[in-house]
């Protein structure tokens, strides 16, 4: 069972990388990607709202919204799995909001570094698309925590990684067409390429 | 932008080559690649988005004088993501085994930095129609996009258009191999930068800022 969960860990942080292999969380990927000392923040405040996020959604479709869940309330029939896509940015929305005024009364320090972000994130498709997954592979309540770290761990992993390559490339010649963001692109697909290197491990 | 004189025409094509969202608003790049590896998946999905965004605009800037401007962005997520539902369920309905293949990408719709970045920067200050028509000329735009790194992405990577072989044979038999990587992830990446420089070098664009 660990094992399993392990596994599944290490999966979506480097094999399906959120990221680099479903390209979700790309906007904020480009744009916050200039320097090392932001991009971790924004990092963290990911893994944390994932980590939130998915278990919440998972409660709320298994619930309220998959077929047959509504069975305790005289409706057995009843299938509102259609309804995931507005229920799902709502709780997203209305959860990065509580964790920031939560933040913001109990800890100053981190509402300092992470309190910036927070709002960025409701709109980030890698915390809409991991809750999308989480329906679609059929996730149990724990896998769901464990996939929501998961892919919060290797978004950060990839953005920081990325700033810290192009706080390198301002000093490479790069073709005047390709700077900017084109050569951000090439670079992505060059991450990309290393972290397909995994796909050949079993644990 | 006045009212009286709005250029419709240039409304239209302004989003599909001049500010062509994906190459220079750096938005809706999201759901833009995973899609592309076949033909077929990314036009479904470049007609959804257009819908979606001409829609949304449409009913947001007739909206616009009824929402108050402190919960716009959740009165505009809640239109989007309606939106979203219909395009889903018809997608169900009608074209099952694509809506298969483009699995969650039809509901990130919603996160698309594309169609809130036109309700922002354009619905709410413009009459519907104009609205409608920017919708339209943006959604083409990002379709055109999706629909060239597709056809590169298909034609390199298995010999194919729209599930189609059009390599003939001989070239196989002449030691022609299919690139693997451009179905991969890293291909789109890789493809996405040299559109980006091509676009670059062409002339009477202008220049990206750093």
């Amino acid at each position: 069972m660990m094992g399993d969960l392990f596994s599944l860990f290490i999966n979506s942080v480097f094999i399906g990388n959120i990221l680099l292999a479903y390209f979700l969380g790309m906007c904020s990927f480009i744009a916050v990607s200039k320097n090392v000392a932001t991009a971790t923040g924004l990092g963290f405040a990911v893994i944390f709202v994932l980590t939130v996020t998915s278990p919440v959604n998972w409660i709320i479709y298994h619930g309220l919204l998959a077929p047959g869940a509504l069975a305790w309330a005289g409706f057995p029939d009843l299938d509102l799995s259609f309804l995931k896509f507005i229920t799902f940015i709502a709780v997203i929305a209305a959860l990065v909001q509580a964790v920031e005024m939560i933040i913001d009364k109990y800890s100053p320090l981190l509402y300092v570094t992470l309190g910036v972000f927070l709002p960025l994130i409701a709109v980030n498709c890698a915390i809409l698309g991991t809750s999308l997954f989480m329906v679609e592979r059929n996730y149990t309540f724990v896998e769901s925590i464990v996939f929501g770290a998961g892919s919060g761990t290797g978004w950060m992993l990839a953005i920081v990684s990325m700033a810290a390559i192009r706080n390198k490339v301002k000093y490479s010649d790069v073709p005047k067409g390709l700077q900017g963001f084109g050569i951000t692109m090439i670079i992505a697909g060059l991450m990309a390429m290393t972290f397909m290197m995994f796909s050949g491990i079993t644990l | 932008m006045s009212e009286e004189n709005t250029n419709y025409i240039e409304i239209l094509t302004k989003g599909i080559w001049k500010e062509n969202p994906v190459a220079y608003q750096v938005l809706g790049i999201c759901s833009a690649l995973a899609v592309t590896v076949k033909m077929s998946t990314s036009i479904v999905m470049g007609i959804a988005l257009t819908l979606v965004t001409a829609f949304s605009s449409m009913l947001i800037s007739a909206l616009r004088k009824k929402i108050p401007s402190n919960i716009r962005i959740i009165a505009e997520l809640a239109i989007i993501a309606s939106l979203v539902i219909v395009t889903d369920q018809i997608l169900k309905a009608f074209f099952y085994d694509i809506s298969k293949q483009l699995s969650i990408f039809v509901g990130l719709i919603i996160t698309n930095c594309i169609v809130l970045g036109r309700a922002e920067a354009f619905a709410l200050a413009n009459k519907p129609l104009a609205s409608f028509l920017d919708g339209i000329g943006n959604g083409l735009g990002y379709s055109l996009v999706l629909i060239a790194v597709a056809f590169l992405r298909e034609l390199l990577g298995s010999g194919k258009i729209f599930g189609f072989n059009i390599i003939p044979q001989f070239f196989f038999d002449a030691g022609y191999q299919n690139m693997g990587l451009m179905v991969l992830a890293p291909g789109a990446f890789f493809i996405i930068g040299l559109l980006v420089w091509l676009k670059n070098s062409l002339p009477g664009v202008s220049k990206e800022e750093r």
